[in-house]
């Protein structure tokens, strides 16, 4: 296949008067993590937004594996391969976490009305089981599968969040903001796991605050202020970039 | 082993229980307990609908539209009554499939109204329309079920203790289809769509298809058993299915609670035996409707998550005794 694997095109969206993303374009390599950093209110999550589905944008195109999944909804881009986690822990609550992952196997396992009743589908639920349980086996939460997902630790929520999100089995996962709230144990237990995820050939693409996280974990790096594309590289080379450090004003001791 | 055993004496002798109950009753109450198989099936297909997390206000209209369409398929078109009760619910199914396309574009509390504005589009239709659906007054004279013999049980159906086996299967066997579909990948999803609708349409539910089916599924029950209703009473009114009924609907889910399959059915049958048998024998004929409201404020401010919790706790109470016997050597899972 030749072409990028995720290509942004000259985003755009407009929120009444005010320009939230400004012809943003940028692409994504296959089995990379690639962060998407700017100060507040650059537009991060808003394109986020516009790449899962979510917001439709005002100009612009997304395109994975050359297709375009501009404009559709989040669940018909979900069937073709992107799959996005939420800031804050997004969870069904009330279920189990087992249950909570079982979902995420919904489009590889579709449930038929008529073949549940009659129970002839012991095959995918058996299937749907044992994915939803590797996917936990992978972020190690298969001990608490049977605990309800409301109650879990905050760093167990967020990695039930990914857990969710990989037993749909995507070929690209949207983090968005997945290190806020935790502490310095958790986040580096939870890089750990976005390497495993990225050599099990998941692409990743995150937005993210955490200077800390960004730079050790990336491999390319897109920064954004204003809505605008300003810069982009490996940490090295966002680390040094005289117009980065700029933009962020006091924020780049973070990133020494 | 025994355990298997011991599940299926419970619900043999739970059969045997509604095969014998008609027997030790009056004639009222045996029409009383008709109707309360009927409702069964009206709340049970509500709470169906509720799992998605929308509360409509037009189930009991479609309840309707399935008890005047069966009437007329069987009155005008002279189609057996089994078949067209069955047609009836499929006709209910139809309609909510329809109305779906608009009423899914609100959610919460927008689509209450709207559900409620779409079901006295329907009532009003019936009683604009004399002809088919006989205008105010309704439909008059809707042909029986045919009586039939299996040996050992002769139904005659003006009897209410022969419709009430007829309601019993029919019923019985609704629950048990809504029952497998709660309990497979499809009432996990219905869960999922109404906890986090977000989160489900990230990993590729398709949201309204779900809502649209758990609408669609709830509306052919409900009908069915406004059909069962119709060809009891043999006759039928827009005001059998106004928003006074939709309340009892309402109040029984209430009361129950939506969390469990059970809650709404233990709700139905409480509240009816409440209303029709204590009220009723104790003279309380005019103040009727003011116990039975103040008994729903009084059960959603002391037992906010219904009937059903009382349950729930005696049940966990005996599983929690019964661990404890069984583990006294092994006491690390005894958390309570």
């Amino acid at each position: 296949m030749s072409g990028p694997f995720l290509e942004i095109d000259k985003l755009t969206r407009r929120f009444g008067g005010l320009t939230a993303v400004d012809e943003l374009s940028f692409t994504v390599e296959h089995g990379a993590i690639h962060g998407l950093i700017g100060p507040n209110g650059a537009g991060k999550t808003t394109t986020f937004n516009m790449v899962s589905g979510f917001y439709k944008p005002t100009s612009g195109d997304v395109r994975l594996h050359g297709e375009s999944i501009s404009g559709l909804a989040m669940h018909e881009v979900a069937r073709r391969g992107l799959v996005r986690t939420f800031q804050h822990s997004t969870l069904f609550a009330e279920l189990s976490v087992l249950h909570n992952v079982m979902v995420g196997t919904h489009m590889n396992f579709r449930p038929n009305i008529f073949s549940a009743i009659v129970g002839w589908d012991h095959e995918d639920r058996s299937g749907a089981k044992a994915r939803a349980r590797e996917a936990l086996d992978f972020f190690g939460l298969l001990e608490l599968e049977n605990e309800r997902a409301g109650e879990l630790s905050h760093g167990h929520q967020r990695a039930l969040g990914m857990a969710v999100a990989m037993a749909a089995h995507p070929d690209v996962i949207l983090l968005d903001e997945p290190f806020t709230g935790m502490n310095p144990e958790e986040t580096k237990r939870m890089m750990e796991l976005m390497s495993k995820l990225r050599d099990s050939g998941v692409t990743i693409l995150l937005v993210e605050h955490d200077m800390h996280a960004i730079m050790g974990l990336c491999d390319q790096i897109t920064v954004m202020s204003f809505g605008k594309f300003l810069a982009e590289g490996n940490p090295q080379e966002i680390r040094t970039n005289p117009t980065v450090i700029e933009a962020y004003l006091g924020g780049t001791h973070h990133a020494a | 082993m025994p355990r298997l055993a011991k599940q299926g004496s419970v619900v043999l002798a739970f059969v045997v229980l509604l095969i014998a109950l008609p027997h030790g009753l009056s004639f009222s109450q045996q029409e009383i307990l008709v109707f309360l198989t009927i409702n069964v099936l009206l709340v049970t297909s509500y709470r169906l609908l509720t799992l998605t997390g929308e509360w409509s206000l037009a189930h009991v209209v479609i309840m309707g539209v399935g008890a005047y369409s069966s009437a007329l398929y069987s009155k005008e078109l002279g189609i057996y009554v089994p078949v067209s009760m069955l047609l009836g619910a499929c006709t209910a199914a139809l309609i909510a499939m329809f109305l779906s396309y608009p009423l899914f574009r609100m959610k919460g509390f927008y689509f209450l109204i709207g559900s409620f504005a779409a079901g006295e589009i329907i009532r009003l239709l019936w009683k604009r329309f004399r002809d088919p659906f006989g205008g105010p007054k309704g439909l008059k004279k809707i042909d029986p079920m045919p009586d039939f013999d299996i040996g050992i049980w002769q139904f005659d159906f003006f009897e209410p203790v022969s419709y009430y086996y007829f309601a019993l299967v029919v019923v019985g066997l609704s629950l048990w289809l809504m029952w497998r579909i709660e309990r497979s990948p499809i009432g996990l999803t219905f869960h999922a769509v109404h906890w986090q609708d977000k989160l489900a349409q990230s990993v590729g539910v398709d949201v309204r298809a779900y809502r649209t089916l758990a609408f669609v599924l709830a509306s052919g029950f409900s009908g069915l058993s406004g059909a069962l209703l119709a060809h009891y009473i043999g006759t039928i009114n827009p005001n059998s299915f106004d928003v006074e009924m939709m309340v009892f609907v309402l109040t029984w889910a209430i009361v129950g609670g939506t969390e469990t399959f059970y809650g709404p059915i233990l709700g139905c049958i409480v509240l009816t035996i409440f209303n029709e048998v204590v009220l009723r024998e104790l003279g309380f004929e005019q103040m009727r409707p003011f116990i039975y409201g103040l008994l729903m404020i009084c059960s959603v401010l002391f037992l906010p998550k219904g009937l059903e919790s009382v349950v729930q706790k005696l049940l966990l109470r005996r599983a929690n005794g019964d661990k404890q016997k069984e583990e006294k050597a092994d006491p690390k899972e005894s958390e309570a």
